[in-house]
């Protein structure tokens, strides 16, 4: 099995689930209780990369991120090299990608959470942050951990974001779907099996550890 | 609308509500002379609405909600104090607990500026207040249904409020148990001067309890003055509203 990929994907996943944890939890807030007449096309425009072919969001990214745009060369200012084709952009990428697998099961999360419960602790303490911290984030704990284990696997699976943004460098931006793609290529068929059966148990695991956790807090 | 700014000899609160919310409207201005005032009137007549316009979880279309002298809300100027600064109790029919907190902590959420071992202190005498002290390690899931609502109504005390809403807490309750909880409850109120709202349908319980009476009909005061007065001038109506006449 290629080591160095599985590493690399690893790191992408984990990281990219830490981002988009800290992003979903805000915006998965301000979904599921603003009355903005605006807040549809936030809506649609996080959903957007569910019903977009990846190929399609790759390009886009890639040709934000290249010198053509103001953006890319701005960044490319700030960190001395393009986003294009290196990790940071991958992770850019990915966030992208799996940002609707973060953020949509925190809204509902949010959304079931019983109205009364949330004007009690709003009547007893002023401060948002006790709210969130003490009374919504526990209620919303397996939508916390459906987030946080559908943007890892996600990640972890994805093939044609990071293939048209990062390319196949390995160390760099070669995942283990790469690699699988690598391996059938070169007819290796036994190694490829190898790291398919991997991500295959890790997405069964995933998904156990959901309905799981769902089962156990009688969601 | 008359806007006290200040309380004249023997008033505990004046209450000014102006407030339009669809089809609802609700025309509100009278001086609580009495600790514990019972809201009265028939289904829709707009007493929960009055009691959550108060305690700011219903914003108004349109109207002002001035509490002794204070704009808590005023849709012409913007004005809008969120609920919690409002130093309001507020116990609903159905006690709503948070669930994966035990009670000592449920009790305990709202109380703020004080050390931890005061803080842990008034948890204790606001359990001891309603007996229930002995509940303080249980998950709310574990309690019966009085026991949740001594629970809710020692977590809407411990911060001490400038004022206690009571939206129905003792509907289906043991009529002995809603006894034990009046008489410490209503001392407790009076003790510190804490003015209380009480909506209740019960007839007899506003006789038993209240000093003051309110009636309401359709968004507007149709009656406020002592419980036996308004009652006794009023009883054919009042027991035609509530549909026992």
């Amino acid at each position: 099995m290629d080591q160095q990929a599985i590493f690399l994907t690893f790191r992408l996943a984990a990281l990219t689930t830490l981002i988009l944890l800290a992003i979903s939890v805000p915006l998965g807030h301000w979904l599921a209780f603003s009355k903005a007449h605006w807040k549809p096309l936030v809506e649609a425009a996080v959903a957007l990369p569910l019903v977009l072919p990846p190929t399609v969001l790759g390009f886009y990214l890639l040709v934000l991120m290249g010198p053509r745009t103001a953006i890319g060369r701005a960044v490319s200012a700030l960190l001395g090299h393009p986003l294009a084709f290196s990790f940071a952009g991958l992770l850019v990428g990915s966030v992208i990608f799996s940002l609707p697998f973060a953020v949509q099961p925190m809204t509902s999360g949010f959304r079931s959470v019983d109205r009364e419960i949330l004007e009690a602790a709003e009547l007893l303490s002023p401060r948002r942050s006790k709210i969130l911290g003490r009374v919504l984030l526990p209620l919303v704990r397996p939508s916390v951990l459906a987030a946080a284990v559908l943007a890892f696997t996600h990640t972890v699976g994805e093939f044609g974001v990071v293939l048209m943004i990062g390319g196949n460098i390995p160390g760099v931006t070669r995942t283990l779907s790469i690699s699988i793609y690598d391996q059938v290529q070169d007819f290796a068929y036994a190694q490829a099996n190898h790291t398919a059966l991997l991500l295959l148990s890790l997405s069964f695991l995933a998904l156990l550890v959901i309905y799981r956790h769902r089962g156990n807090a009688g969601v | 609308m008359n806007e006290a700014g200040a309380s004249a000899a023997g008033e505990y609160m004046h209450v000014a509500i102006e407030h339009t919310l669809g089809d609802l409207s609700l025309r509100v201005s009278c001086a609580l002379s009495a600790p514990w005032t019972v809201l009265f009137g028939p289904s829709g007549a707009g007493k929960t609405s009055i009691l959550r316009v108060l305690g700011g979880l219903i914003r108004p279309v349109s109207g002002r909600v001035v509490l002794h002298g204070r704009t808590l809300v005023d849709t012409a100027s913007g004005a809008w104090v969120p609920p919690a600064e409002r130093a309001i109790g507020f116990v609903t029919q159905r006690p709503t607990l948070f669930p994966h907190m035990n009670v000592a902590a449920n009790v305990g959420f709202g109380i703020s500026g004080l050390s931890r071992r005061s803080s842990e202190e008034r948890v204790v005498q606001m359990l001891q207040l309603f007996h229930a002290e002995h509940l303080a390690k249980r998950a709310p899931a574990a309690l019966s249904g009085g026991e949740k609502q001594r629970v809710a109504l020692a977590r809407a005390l411990a911060p001490e409020p400038r004022m206690l809403l009571l939206d129905e807490p003792f509907t289906g309750m043991d009529a002995d148990l809603k006894v034990a909880i009046l008489g410490p409850l209503t001392a407790w109120l009076a003790e510190r001067k804490i003015p209380t709202l009480y909506v209740s349908h019960d007839v007899a319980e506003a006789f038993q309890t209240a000093a003051d009476v309110i009636v309401i009909d359709r968004g507007q005061v149709e009656a406020h003055g002592p419980a036996q007065l308004v009652l006794a001038s009023r009883r054919e109506q009042l027991l035609r509203q509530l549909g026992v006449g």
